[in-house]
């Protein structure tokens, strides 16, 4: 860091060293000029020789020289001064244009330019004094995580290796300023100017498009601030694996991510209806019936995404149609060598008896026509869109498809439910391993408590400074349940529409689903789904000695010390009367 | 022999003697100090000081700090001497040229310092 931040703040000096040379001549010019002016013979006003001193000739140099020209100061000159003063005026005028032309050639030499950048956002992260995440390219991906990490109030910094998505983000409105430098991420000492081995950098998320890039910031993060978490995307298998060969804690491969969600859809529906409805998608008892069936499937396409799924569905053994132009040598599905967009190839992979369809080109417009085709020719079809471009939601939204996948959603989404809510994975992890009839109940169960939006997702550890009421009424040795807390602080008989998903104990014993009489301990971490009012109400509970004295034992206590100590001494005198 | 080199410890040397130079002599007699000399010690002290722009090394830096002070001194003193023969009424008198040439000895014990820099680099150096 030292290194690098001591050869940055020496831009200043390769200015200066480039103008040396300029300078040096600037100021020899000047030197004979005011020396030769002093040399020459003068007459002063009553007629007697007299030279210019080296102040007179200093002085009228400095005000020829720079084009201000205020006439012969002190009194007229001799001719001999005149000539003289004809060589300075064309030695003067050289000097100035060479040193200022070489001055602004410097000034927007690109070099200089990105250096001067480069420095100015090195001092900008190096002046954080919260904490912030390190965004590793600003592409749809980046963008919806910065807007997301924006919006929960966290900072980040960015570096991008494209200078006009850069530009952009100052025409994003952001709440909080993000710094950001056109620059290799791939390269360590970038990273290191970015605030990898900042004392307040909270995580590295690396999101370029290309996985090189990606695996190169993982290595450094994992080499020079292993204690921070990275967040790396990785599209191409041996890339994760190298990924995880060497500890990154989170590879995040949007395609096989959206495979192991359609393996999840086939096997346990309601486990998937669940984490959907948990992750933003509204829930609605009429279309529960809208899983993806078990049934002959149409895959168009063949790339990465397509291949991922096809692994799934080989593995619930269903039936695969491929329809893609150019088949591989072995060929073990069917397949329909053709352009899906088209009738004809659609017809011949059977899309009249198929029940459901998936078009997964790397071509927003070829999915969208091969979606619209396909349903003309069977309207019951179960449609996968893979949306490629976040920019095209529009159109998408409108062909209104069972289920669409966009990476750089699923990866955002990914990303920030790991940064803002860690206990979710494991708690997905353990609903992936439930059963379909313990799922199906917990869906039943949540969506009667919250409704059938989207609820909100936060958690909260007990301790002082997040639950303050809580931690101090547990410290003082009394017990709490879990279905106590989640009472309205307007009258406790009435629940409050808010659950606990998953609790985890501070010695690593963790409960999906904890039941109400679960009794919560110091140090345990909650993981908790609320309607959207409901979050304020349960916050308020956690933090207020009153309101959690009143849902616990039903007494409205005073106010300060003073009203407390009166409220003892009037019972006592209730006592005493009685 | 690299000409860079000769002309950066020319530059050095002639800043140290031309100083020394115009320091030499009875320091409020006005006739053992020429202001030629002055000149030329202020101007040879710049042009040095622009030579040494941009050295990133330790002893690059101290060469820079030696020769800036060296600049501040002899500018002090070139200022006072257009105060004294211009401004001031009693004109360059003996306390002026006093005042003058201890500036420049100040300017002149930052240079010998910079010598001894070059000299010390050079014997370090072995090749």
């Amino acid at each position: 860091m030292l290194r690098s931040a001591t050869r940055h703040q020496s831009v200043f000096f390769l200015i200066l060293r480039r103008m040396r040379t300029p300078l040096i001549l600037l100021v020899a010019s000047m030197a004979i000029s005011v020396l030769g002016l002093t040399l020459m013979p003068g007459v002063g006003e009553d007629g007697q020789p007299r030279r210019l001193g080296f102040f007179e000739a200093f002085y009228f140099v400095s005000y020829t020289a720079t084009t201000i020209g205020f006439g012969e100061i002190p009194h007229a000159f001799s001719p001999q001064q005149r000539l003289w003063v004809i060589f300075t005026i064309y030695l003067s005028v050289v000097g100035w244009t060479y040193t200022l032309g070489s001055l602004i050639g410097l000034l927007s030499d690109r070099n200089l330019r990105q250096a001067i950048a480069l420095e100015r956002f090195a001092r900008a992260v190096r002046h954080l004094h919260e904490p912030f995440y390190l965004v590793c390219g600003y592409g749809e991906t980046g963008r919806l995580i910065c807007r997301a990490l924006d919006q929960m109030g966290r900072r980040a910094v960015v570096v991008e290796i494209d200078e006009t998505r850069v530009a952009e983000i100052d025409l994003h409105a952001h709440r909080a300023d993000i710094p950001a430098v056109a620059a290799d991420a791939g390269r360590p000492e970038i990273l290191q100017l970015a605030g990898l081995i900042h004392r307040d950098c909270a995580g590295v998320i690396a999101l370029t498009n290309d996985d090189q890039t990606n695996l190169a910031i993982a290595i450094a993060a994992r080499l020079l601030a292993p204690q921070i978490p990275a967040l790396c995307r990785a599209e191409r298998r041996e890339v994760a694996a190298n990924m995880a060969s060497f500890g990154t804690r989170h590879i995040i491969n949007p395609f096989e991510r959206f495979g192991e969600t359609l393996g999840l859809a086939l096997r346990t529906p309601s486990a998937w209806m669940l984490l959907r409805w948990l992750t933003g998608f509204r829930y609605s008892r009429q279309t529960t019936g809208s899983t993806p069936p078990r049934g002959r499937w149409i895959v168009c396409g063949h790339g990465r995404f397509a291949a991922g799924l096809i692994d799934v569905m080989d593995d619930e053994a269903l039936e695969i149609t491929i329809i893609d132009p150019d088949p591989p040598d072995e060929i073990d599905h069917r397949w329909v060598v053709g352009d899906a967009t088209g009738e004809l190839a659609l017809l011949r992979a059977g899309v009249r008896e198929a029940d459901g369809i998936i078009a997964g080109t790397n071509s927003d417009l070829d999915n969208l026509s091969i979606v619209v085709t396909a349903r003309e020719l069977n309207p019951a079809l179960f449609v996968i869109v893979r949306q490629n471009r976040y920019a095209n939601r529009d159109l998408f939204t409108v062909l209104n498809a069972e289920i669409s996948v966009v990476p750089s959603e699923v990866i955002a989404n990914e990303c920030l439910s790991i940064l803002a809510t860690p206990l979710f994975l494991p708690f997905k992890r353990a609903v992936r391993a439930a059963d379909e009839a313990w799922c199906a109940l917990q869906l039943e169960r949540l969506t009667r408590l919250m409704g059938e939006e989207r609820p909100e997702i936060w958690g909260v550890k007990i301790v002082r400074d997040e639950a303050q009421a809580l931690a101090r009424w547990l410290d003082e040795g009394r017990e709490v349940r879990v279905g106590e807390l989640l009472r309205s602080p307007a009258d406790r008989r009435t629940p409050l529409a808010c659950a606990v998903l998953y609790l985890q104990r501070a010695d690593g014993e963790t409960l999906p689903m904890p039941a109400d009489d679960t009794l919560l301990r110091r140090g345990d971490q909650l993981l908790l789904a609320s309607a959207a009012d409901c979050r304020q109400a349960l916050e308020l509970t956690l933090a207020n000695d009153h309101t959690l004295t009143y849902l616990m034992t039903g007494e409205e206590i005073s106010g300060g010390r003073l009203w407390r100590i009166l409220a003892g001494k009037r019972k006592g005198l209730a006592a005493a009367r009685s | 022999m690299n000409l860079e080199k000769v002309v950066f410890g020319f530059f050095i040397m002639l800043a140290a003697t031309l100083n020394f130079g115009f320091f030499v002599g009875d320091i409020d007699d006005p006739a053992h100090h020429d202001v030629y000399e002055l000149f030329a010690a202020l101007v040879v002290s710049v042009i040095a000081t622009l030579l040494k722009l941009g050295d990133r090394t330790q002893i690059g830096a101290v060469h820079l700090a030696t020769s800036l002070v060296a600049d501040l001194q002899l500018i002090a003193a070139a200022m006072v001497w257009g105060y004294a023969s211009h401004v001031s009424a009693g004109g360059l008198d003996a306390e002026m040229t006093a005042r003058i040439v201890s500036l420049s000895g100040g300017a002149l014990f930052a240079n010998v310092v910079s010598v001894v820099i070059l000299i010390s680099e050079t014997i370090l150096q072995r090749r």
